[in-house]
């Protein structure tokens, strides 16, 4: 366990404030699941958007298919209105490498054009290996490499953070 | 005799060919049948197309003819960005003596990834898959009389989407069981998912008591077979079996065995009929049932692409 | 040559002999067992503390493979593993190519293998001309040349009529024919009927394959009189019939192969086709019938069936792969295993393998009858020294024969076979000796 102390429902907070700035019409979110497909469903109701908001499934698209098989996961992407013209802003729990944006846009991209994809997310943690940017980060912080960060969200819908050693 | 690990599982358990569905545990047919699903949503799209297998050379081998199955394998690896070959063996080196594990050697020389093999003789998948190259899987699309897993499966997953739950159903199979590869991958997978009713149903001829020890109950008459059945899988009759002295003629077993609305009625009346296909109109099955409302051999289709992907994505995910 | 073997456990299953005590042969006889005489100047002096001197083998049925299958064997590859096995007498069936039905061929076979000196071969005609079950081969003269007997290997003779002539021709001259039962068209199968080959997919053979034809012979040994020796009895409802047959009095006896004694249709295993065999291997209940028939003598023998292939003839799927498995160098372990598992005594054991098989041989071995599976002072000294306690594993590179498929190799089972052979005698001279022997 490591001594990094976030609050995830804090941070929340902040993500709300950050995204009803980036709202405008013909504007979808799709949250990446899992954690990102938590964070979308709660904003579309506290934000009271019209519409559904999408869950979307990057495992198709992953680029580490040859190391780690199949995910054990099996989401679909799930998208409740047409992509092609849509402006898209993408939500995801942690950014870290850019690897899972990238596999979601390649995903988002089988459904068709959008007119612009905006990505905004709970915690930055650096490290990108790809040049993603989000347009919104509610937290910046830095984590060992080894070690790995995700959302978790108890029966209550309460959000916490979970940190795990990889080895 | 030193007990063997099942060769279809590497040493964490995780499915390096598909061979056969006996041995697998419940986990990794349900894991299939999940990712299928995800599956039959990508067959939906406008890009019907995911990279899994993008770069990796899938070669048909088809040492028994088959172009319906054939083609849904390439469909299948296709849309997970493969490159597939097809193999016409019978032209080929091993119509001029090449035995049969020559021309896999030379196949692997070819970097082939995965093979996807169907042949006359039961448990040739097995010599393939212990000759081939270490990073190649093999995926049995019918060997003989012993099994066709992906069929098997993807009769599941159809029964799982018309009728969610197995631990409580009564499957009938009808026809030519014993020689029937079909009919044994999905008694295996039916007794794996947990169905605690499968009934075998055909003449002595076609259903030897001795099926009994897969775990079926065997009945030789129709209507005590498929009363209050939630599944009817109807079996092709080969016409090979006429000429077999097992069977007079086609006529006489429709009569007692083929499937027609009456004999229907003794089911539940929710009932689903399945079919592998190719259909046999008049002899196991009647039109006015093939085409009918309890009918589900055109989603049978359907899924069966989705199974399929979802089968060589899994293998070639899993190093041996 | 003179040689001396001291400290040895003599055993002589024929009377049930077991002791230590010394052996000294000369001239390709036994001269003495027991104290030998201080003036016995030996050529060759062999330390046999801690091993068995018993008779050497006798194995009624072990393919050559030649004329016809050198591919698969040779001569002298064969007989070099026979020797290695303790086998000094061996009786091979006729299906070799051109089949053993002219005298010519059978002259041939026996001067080339006398020449070898490793082991005597005993043929055994072919019953009808080329195995075909039509016309009768020329028994008087193949006897003549050295056939013991006369057989149609793996080949059922479908017409039933011709089958009962062969057995009156048979009856005038007192031979024996030596005959599998297998009925013809119920035998097509590659595996045993039952669970296992339902299971795999494997067209079956059924048990009435094997009762079927057994009834049949029977019926035609009362109509003729025709001495028969039932080869490679498979399943228990068979072993009954033999029972019940031996029991009313018919000159019928019978054996079992080491495969059928030792393992059943599960060890198939993943199609394995070194579990490829005739007749197919079936059910634990037939394997216990066999084994306790083998003890109370309704069945008289245990034989090798060696038939060795070639590997490209087994990598091959199941069902298109050759039946047949090595076995010479095998005999002696699985016989030592099944006594000890029987709880026999070794005098007992042996016997199987040493006096009983010459019994069924009986006259056709001439003089040899007297001394051949025997030890017994003025008889051939056919011995083989063997390690009752040793353990090998049975690899490859380790058998002598050509064919090195065998489902008993340690690849496959993971066990180590008891008994190790040392040095096997035939005429007095070593045919065979072991690195390790003294």
């Amino acid at each position: 366990m490591s001594t990094l102390s976030l609050d995830a429902e804090a941070l929340y907070t902040e993500l709300r404030q950050g995204v009803r700035a980036l709202l405008r019409p013909e504007l979808s979110l799709v949250g990446i699941w899992s954690g990102g497909a938590w964070l979308a469903e709660r904003l579309q109701a506290d934000l009271g958007l019209a519409g559904g908001h999408g869950v979307l499934s990057s495992s198709l698209h992953r680029d580490d298919f040859g190391e780690r098989g199949m995910s054990a996961s099996t989401t679909s992407t799930q998208l409740p209105f047409s992509v092609d013209g849509r402006h898209i802003l993408l939500v995801d729990d942690v950014l870290f490498t850019g690897r899972t944006i990238r596999a979601a846009l390649n995903e988002l991209f089988d459904y068709g054009r959008p007119a612009s994809v905006q990505l905004a997310v709970l915690v930055d943690r650096g490290g990108r290996e790809l040049p993603v940017q989000p347009a919104y980060a509610a937290a910046r912080v830095v984590l060992p490499a080894a070690q790995r960060l995700s959302l978790a969200r108890d029966d209550d819908g309460r959000f916490t953070f979970t940190v795990q050693e990889e080895h | 005799m030193l007990s063997k690990r099942n060769p279809q599982l590497n040493k964490h358990g995780e499915l390096i060919h598909l061979l056969s569905i006996e041995g697998l545990p419940k986990a990794v047919l349900t894991q299939i049948l999940d990712t299928a699903g995800t599956f039959l949503s990508v067959n939906d799209r406008d890009v019907k197309k995911v990279p899994l297998l993008r770069g990796k050379s899938v070669f048909n081998l088809f040492f028994e003819n088959s172009t319906r199955t054939r083609t849904t394998f390439e469909i299948a690896a296709k849309r997970l960005s493969a490159d597939v070959i097809n193999l016409d063996i019978a032209k080929s080196s091993t119509a001029k003596g090449e035995s049969l594990v020559d021309t896999i050697a030379n196949l692997s020389a070819m970097h082939a990834d995965m093979f996807v093999v169907r042949h006359s003789e039961s448990g040739a998948p097995y010599l393939i898959a212990q000759h081939c190259a270490p990073h190649v899987h093999v995926v049995n699309a019918g060997d003989g009389r012993h099994a066709h897993p992906t069929q098997g499966l993807l009769d599941m997953y159809t029964i799982r989407h018309f009728k969610k739950d197995f631990s409580n159903l009564t499957v009938a199979i009808v026809g030519d069981i014993v020689h029937s590869r079909v009919a044994r991958s999905d008694i295996h997978a039916l007794t794996t998912l947990g169905v605690p009713e499968i009934r075998a149903v055909g003449p002595k001829t076609l259903v030897p008591g001795d099926l009994k020890e897969m775990g079926v109950r065997v009945c030789h008459d129709m209507a005590e077979g498929i009363r209050d059945a939630d599944v009817i899988i109807m079996l092709r009759l080969q016409n090979e079996r006429m000429s077999g002295a097992m069977l007079p003629s086609a006529g006489e077993f429709f009569k007692s065995f083929g499937l027609t609305d009456e004999k229907l009625a003794l089911a539940k009346p929710d009932a689903i009929v399945m079919h592998p296909g190719p259909i046999n109109r008049g002899v196991e099955i009647d039109s006015a049932v093939a085409d009918g409302t309890h009918s589900v051999i055109l989603p049978q289709v359907t899924f069966g692409i989705a199974v399929r992907m979802a089968v060589m994505s899994t293998l070639a995910g899993n190093e041996a | 040559m003179k040689v001396l073997i001291r400290n040895g456990r003599v055993v002589n299953p024929a009377t049930g002999r077991d002791e230590l005590a010394d052996l000294a042969v000369a001239n390709g006889r036994i001269v003495t067992i027991g104290s030998v005489s201080p003036d016995f100047q030996a050529d060759r002096d062999i330390d046999a503390r801690g091993l068995v001197v018993a008779p050497g083998l006798v194995d009624l049925a072990a393919r050559l493979r030649e004329p016809g299958h050198e591919h698969e064997g040779m001569l002298e590859s064969e007989l070099n593993a026979a020797a290695a096995g303790g086998v000094t007498s061996l009786v091979c069936p006729p299906d070799t190519d051109p089949t053993l039905d002219e005298p010519g061929l059978v002259d041939m076979l026996k001067f080339r293998a006398r020449k070898l000196s490793l082991c005597r071969l005993f043929p055994l005609g072919a019953l009808t001309r080329g195995l075909q079950g039509e016309v009768l081969t020329e028994m008087v003269e193949l006897t003549e040349s050295g056939c013991v007997g006369f057989s149609q290997a793996e080949v059922p003779i479908v017409n039933t009529q011709v089958l009962q002539r062969a057995l009156q021709y048979a009856a005038t001259y007192s031979y024996t024919v030596w005959l599998r039962p297998q009925d013809g068209s119920l035998g097509g199968g590659v595996a045993a009927s039952g669970s296992v080959a339902t299971r795999l997919g494997l067209s079956g053979v059924p048990v009435i394959a094997e009762t079927i034809a057994l009834h049949t012979i029977f019926e035609l040994v009362r109509a003729t009189g025709a001495r028969v020796h039932l080869c490679r009895l498979s399943s228990a409802a068979g072993v009954e019939l033999l029972r019940r047959a031996k029991a009313e009095g018919l000159p019928v006896t019978g054996d079992v192969s080491i495969n059928s004694l030792h393992l059943t249709d599960v060890d198939i295993g993943y199609f394995n086709s070194s579990m490829r065999l005739n007749p197919p291997l079936r059910q634990q209940k037939d394997r216990e019938a066999l084994r306790a028939a083998l003890a109370d003598g309704t069945l008289d023998a245990l034989v090798s069936d060696h038939t060795p292939v070639d590997a490209d003839a087994k990598t091959l799927p199941f069902g298109e792969a050759e039946p047949g498995a090595t076995g010479l160098e095998l005999l002696l372990s699985m016989a030592l295993k099944w006594g000890r598992e029987s709880k026999l005594s070794l005098p007992e054991t042996l016997s199987r393998i040493t006096s009983k098989p010459v019994q069924v041989l009986g006259d056709t071995l001439g003089s040899l009858v007297q001394s051949a599976g025997q030890l017994v002072e003025g008889g051939v000294a056919d011995i083989c020294l063997f390690d009752p306690d040793a353990l090998w594993q049975v690899k490859p590179g380790v058998l002598k024969s050509q064919g090195k498929h065998t489902p008993f190799d340690f690849a496959t089972s993971g066990t180590a076979l008891p008994g190790q052979v040392r040095a096997t005698l035939v005429a007095g001279h070593l045919a065979y000796q072991a690195p390790a022997l003294a």
